[in-house]
């Protein structure tokens, strides 16, 4: 057994001016780097002994661009809301939830279940802290919908690779499922639903924790630390993912695309959702695919529903929430949620 | 004596956080028990909602992240 016995917080030694001064020097020298990743990767794929416009040249064309891409402006991405959610924590949140009115809980705990700081580890302690403060079940529900759904990576990648206007769309359906499905699980009526211990549950006294003051210096090392922690961890599947894009950025032909994810075929967009729910990957990992996918003429509504279901119905997260709900409600809510996106989907192919 | 609690289903910041606890009671020579508590029953009852949790003598001093070092200390000498 290995214990990890170096101090976890790296930069304890650093002065403060230190941190005001590097994090927008690194800011600025990683902005730059962003800026010039065509001309460096054309550059690396030339090394390669095949012909750029062939099937593999443009396979790794994909694959050297996007993976700096990525990398990039995930480490970006994270370390911006690791800062920002520094000032939202789960308690606040349950605070600002429990005093509202139902019909505004909806909205708010979809906002707040994206800027909220919270693992999908400890997702059950949260169900629970939030059930027991008297906060409706669909509120509940809208928040942990919305966490993962409209997480600012799958966001802020989506801006990146894809566009704008792809990205707004996706925040604003999202947003709008989780609200709503919230919304329809809450007037469903399914307390009965959860497990046993769950609904006998007294829970105790609300943790009374000190206020912590924390400084900007605190803050920034908490984003700092959360690079650190996520992107170690995520980097895979970042790779997989961009491996997989680029596969089918260089070989898949466009035909074959639009046959089967094309706006035509309306079973696409139930396909992609059955296909899309038990693929467990990262947000990070799922928009390179979207990006080549896109890139080869796949209907959007097609593939924001695929997206969607990847991102936001994910098993292990289900696994984890067994403990609290009941088969029949996980099987509910997986309805309910997926019903959100078949919608979605079918919208965006009727109108484009 | 001191009875020292972490609340957490086992992922990796919970198993850090035990090992800090540890490490600081060791440098203060303090005695301590350390409990991992991993049911998501009794973390709920605990009244932690964000992990990894640490309680010392029964009070909630910590709740979300890894704790900061110097805090720590100061809750074991308290």
């Amino acid at each position: 057994m290995t214990v990890e016995t170096h101090d976890p917080a790296p930069h304890r030694g650093t002065p403060d001016w230190l941190w005001y001064v590097g994090v927008p020097a690194v800011g600025v020298v990683l902005y730059m780097l962003y800026g010039q990743l065509i001309p460096i990767s054309e550059w690396v794929t030339a090394l390669f002994p095949v012909a750029r416009d062939s099937h593999t040249g443009e396979a790794i064309a994909f694959f050297v661009y996007d993976v700096p891409k990525v990398l990039l402006l995930l480490t970006g991405i994270v370390f911006v809301t690791g800062v920002l959610r520094s000032w939202f924590s789960p308690e606040k949140t349950r605070a600002i939830l429990a005093g509202k009115r139902e019909i505004w809980g909806y909205p708010l705990a979809s906002l707040l279940g994206v800027l909220t700081p919270f693992c999908s580890c400890s997702s059950v302690p949260l169900f629970i802290g939030f059930v027991s403060a008297g906060i409706p079940l669909g509120v509940t529900f809208s928040f942990l919908i919305a966490g993962p759904m409209v997480g600012p990576v799958g966001l802020g990648l989506l801006y990146g690779l894809v566009g704008w206007q792809i990205a707004t769309i996706y925040l604003v359906f999202g947003f709008t499922i989780a609200t709503v499905a919230g919304f329809v699980l809450g007037r469903m009526g399914l307390e009965r639903h959860l497990q046993d211990w769950v609904r006998e549950l007294n829970a105790g006294p609300v943790g009374d924790l000190p206020e912590v003051r924390l400084t900007l210096v605190d803050r920034l090392k908490i984003g700092a630390e959360q690079v650190r922690e996520i992107v170690g961890k995520v980097w895979i599947w970042v790779l997989v993912g961009i491996g997989i894009g680029a596969t089918i950025h260089g070989y898949v032909p466009e035909a074959m695309m639009l046959r089967i994810m094309g706006g035509e075929a309306w079973w696409s967009v139930p396909a992609a959702v059955v296909v899309g729910v038990p693929m467990y990957t990262n947000a990070a990992g799922v928009i390179p695919i979207v990006e080549a996918l896109l890139g080869k003429g796949a209907a959007l509504g097609t593939t924001l529903a695929f997206m969607m279901s990847v991102i936001a119905l994910s098993l292990p997260e289900m696994i984890i929430l067994k403990q609290v709900l009941t088969l029949r409600l996980i099987a509910i809510f997986i309805a309910v949620v997926a019903s959100g996106i078949l919608a979605t989907g079918f919208l965006f192919n009727f109108l484009l | 004596m001191k009875t020292v609690k972490v609340y957490g289903p086992g992922c990796k910041r919970c198993q850090t956080t035990e090992a800090m606890v540890r490490e600081a009671a060791a440098r203060l020579g303090v005695a301590v028990e350390v409990e991992k508590v991993t049911d998501a029953r009794s973390i709920a009852m605990a009244g932690v909602m964000s992990t990894p949790g640490v309680s010392v003598d029964g009070k909630l001093v910590h709740a979300g992240g890894l704790p900061d070092a110097g805090n720590l200390e100061g809750w074991l000498r308290a």
